[in-house]
């Protein structure tokens, strides 16, 4: 099969939802002619043509909420944030019109919008650059949230995001972008709120989701070497969840070890281990360890940044703490 | 306005140059990757510095600006080494490593950062503003912005209430030409910023940001205001980077041709032209000059090399002021 990167994938899922739909646009900061910040929309302002390809001035606020309007009366926009660390400047427009107007308007009135871009850390880029807002949107009732992982689940997620008739988060990541991975030639799509078990095991269950998966890939191929075996399960939607399969796995391994790059406090995890603890509590082996960065912003300084964020030595730890080795 | 003389001009091409030799030193040791994430250097525009801190009063005035924001502490009074150890991300460093490149602070010597939201600044400049004439200081904020980030709405929010409240801030936007890759045309129906000043009736105009003298005497008008108790001021600085946005921008969206044009008209060569030409130092003592600038840039890069890096527990020290917050583990 042929290989392209994280970044052609996301473009190729664009293109091909424009071509099959004149509604949709792309809208963002240097999406058009600087063919987007991180090139994840190489060559569509040529194809498609500054109607569809819309650059726009530094106005998240503006952009968020015309994307809004406009999915109100006919359009299916597709919004990109440069990071999701600038869509602060325009969530407003996201939670409180986005999310809430189907509901507001009782079922009258949906909005088919996808906001994209990357989400989390890139390295040493300190506090304001750095943040993973996953878990916020999907505190958020009326939106969906989706996280791929390599550039496969990347285009036939994004594809089923921009179907969808209700509001989508796409969250990327910089660091993802040059990530190469096999991606078929034809026609696919991803269903949303379906996790993948990207490796399947026998000891340990880990659910992670987003680029920080690597580590558990990592910390999967060591353990390995010890003979402990791993089931790597792939959330690729953070919300609806896909419950049953973490409950399947934890039921074969009893154990589970949760990787998120996030924030500690009221995340992702915290929601999977209160729900395994309530739907598989005799399943248990061990009390459920959860991996995060740390509860601060995140530092600059490379030795602060190496301590704030998790790693594959800090999955390993966990496995064995869970298999009490 | 302070008399711009023959000391002024000798301290203005001292200190530009050394801002832009110390950008230029930046460049080259984030190629080596010893200084990390994004780094967006201040050569070209050093006028606007120069000429603003000529018509501040350093003993209160202050100053915020966005993330281009390396040599304009030092112009307030920052020692450099301690700016280039932030960047190398070491103990010694403004931030003690914490903010990097973009978020260099120092509220002892009046600078208030370093922000890497675009547009962020602009309410917070006011709102320095609105402490000091809460507390009677008797002092002006000046506030810097991209061209870019005029076209945020935390702009047009914060110029009605400057001017309803009448604080004492100078708004001040670099407009170096592009934000990123846009072009200022390619963000608004109009081009010269500084007339959004005029749906506020906020006092406004353009300058010649890279001609030190222009600046001064603009600042100089609006901080006066400021301090009488006029209220804010919008000045357009016309101005331009000689470097891409950033380290990783390939710069398509412009010509070489026309950063040639520009540094036609460098401001630290403006500056040297009138210093020969009304022989305000010789050819020796400008030598020297340089020679000192070179030194110093040295000694930042190697006191930065030499410094230990910060301990882990400060990243947890510097969240609250509480000392014994009691933070959430994250991992084993
Ligand atoms: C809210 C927000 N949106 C986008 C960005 C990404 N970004 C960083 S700098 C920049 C361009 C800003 O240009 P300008 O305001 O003209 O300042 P300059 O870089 O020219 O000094 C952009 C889009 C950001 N940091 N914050
Ligand atoms: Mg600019």
């Amino acid at each position: 099969m042929r290989t392209i990167q994280f970044r052609e994938a996301v473009a190729e899922a664009m293109s091909e939802e424009m071509r099959r739909d004149e509604s949709i646009y792309l809208m963002g900061e240097e999406v058009a002619e600087y063919n987007g910040a991180y090139k994840a929309s190489k060559g569509m302002l040529d194809e498609f043509g500054a109607k569809r390809v819309i650059d726009t001035p530094i106005s998240e606020l503006g952009f968020a909420g015309i994307g809004v309007g406009s999915a109100m009366n006919g359009n299916r926009p597709i919004i990109e944030f440069m990071t999701f660390n600038f869509a602060l400047v325009g969530i407003d427009q996201i939670i409180n019109n986005a999310a809430k107007m189907r509901q507001m308007s009782g079922g009258q009135i949906n909005i088919p919008i996808v906001f994209r871009g990357p989400s989390a850390s890139a390295g040493q880029l300190a506090a304001t650059h750095s943040q993973a807002f996953e878990n916020w949107y999907a505190n958020c009732p009326g939106l969906k949230v989706v996280v791929p992982s390599n550039p496969y689940d990347a285009k036939g997620l994004l594809k089923s995001a921009i179907r969808d008739d209700d509001p989508v988060i796409f969250m990327e990541s910089e660091q993802m972008y040059g990530d190469k991975g096999e991606v078929p030639e034809g026609e696919y799509s991803i269903p949303i709120g379906v996790a993948d078990i990207k490796r399947e095991g026998t000891d340990v269950t880990i659910v992670s989701f987003g680029k920080i998966i690597k580590e558990a890939y990592t910390a999967a191929d060591e353990l390995e070497k010890e003979g402990i075996s791993c089931e790597i399960i792939d959330l690729r939607t953070v919300r609806p969840m896909d419950h049953d399969a973490i409950l399947n796995s934890v039921k074969k391994t009893n154990r589970l070890v949760i990787l998120e790059e996030a924030w500690p406090f009221g995340n992702v995890a915290t929601e999977i281990t209160y729900q395994v603890q309530s739907q598989a509590f005799d399943y248990l082996d061990a009390p459920i360890v959860k991996i995060n960065t740390a509860d601060t912003p995140a530092p600059y300084s490379p030795v602060l940044l190496a301590e704030w964020l998790p790693n594959h030595e800090d999955v390993i730890k966990a496995v064995k703490k869970v298999l009490y080795k | 306005m302070k008399k711009v003389t023959k000391e002024v001009y000798l301290k203005w091409y001292e200190d530009m140059l050394f801002w832009r030799k110390f950008e230029d030193k930046l460049a080259a040791v984030y190629i080596q990757q010893k200084v990390r994430g994004f780094l967006h250097l201040y050569n070209g525009q050093e006028a606007v510095l120069a000429g603003s801190l000529h018509a501040m009063d350093l003993s209160k005035d202050k100053m915020i600006t966005a993330y281009r924001n390396h040599v304009q502490p030092i112009g307030m009074g920052v020692d450099p080494r301690k700016v280039m150890a932030e960047l190398y991300g070491k103990a010694t460093g403004t931030s003690q490593g914490l903010g990097g490149s973009m978020h260099i602070f120092a509220p002892e010597n009046g600078f208030y950062g370093g922000h890497g939201i675009v547009g962020g600044q602009i309410p917070l400049g006011a709102g320095l503003a609105f402490a000091d004439k809460f507390f009677n200081r008797d002092a002006v904020t000046l506030t810097y912005m991209g061209d870019g980030a005029t076209r945020q709405g935390s702009l047009h929010e914060t110029f009605n209430l400057a001017m309803l409240w009448k604080l004492p801030v100078v708004f001040i936007v670099e407009n170096n030409g592009y934000a990123m890759g846009t072009s200022v045309e390619r963000t608004a129906n109009h081009t010269e910023i500084w007339k959004l000043g005029l749906g506020y009736e906020m006092p406004c105009g353009p300058v010649d940001g890279m001609n030190p003298v222009k600046v001064a005497e603009a600042v100089s008008e609006a901080v006066e205001r400021a301090r009488s108790g006029g209220g804010p001021t919008f000045l357009e600085m016309k101005t331009y980077r000689y470097r891409g946005h950033s380290m990783s921008d390939a710069q398509h969206y412009r010509t070489k041709e026309e950063v040639e044009e520009y540094k036609k008209i460098d401001p630290i060569t403006q500056v040297l032209d009138i210093i020969k030409k009304e022989k305000y130092a010789t050819d020796e003592e400008i030598a020297v000059i340089d020679q000192r600038v070179k030194d110093l840039v040295k000694e930042c890069e190697k006191f930065a090399e030499d410094s230990p890096y910060p301990e882990k527990n400060v990243m947890y020290d510097v969240v609250y002021e509480q000392e014994d917050y009691p933070f959430l583990p994250h991992k084993l």
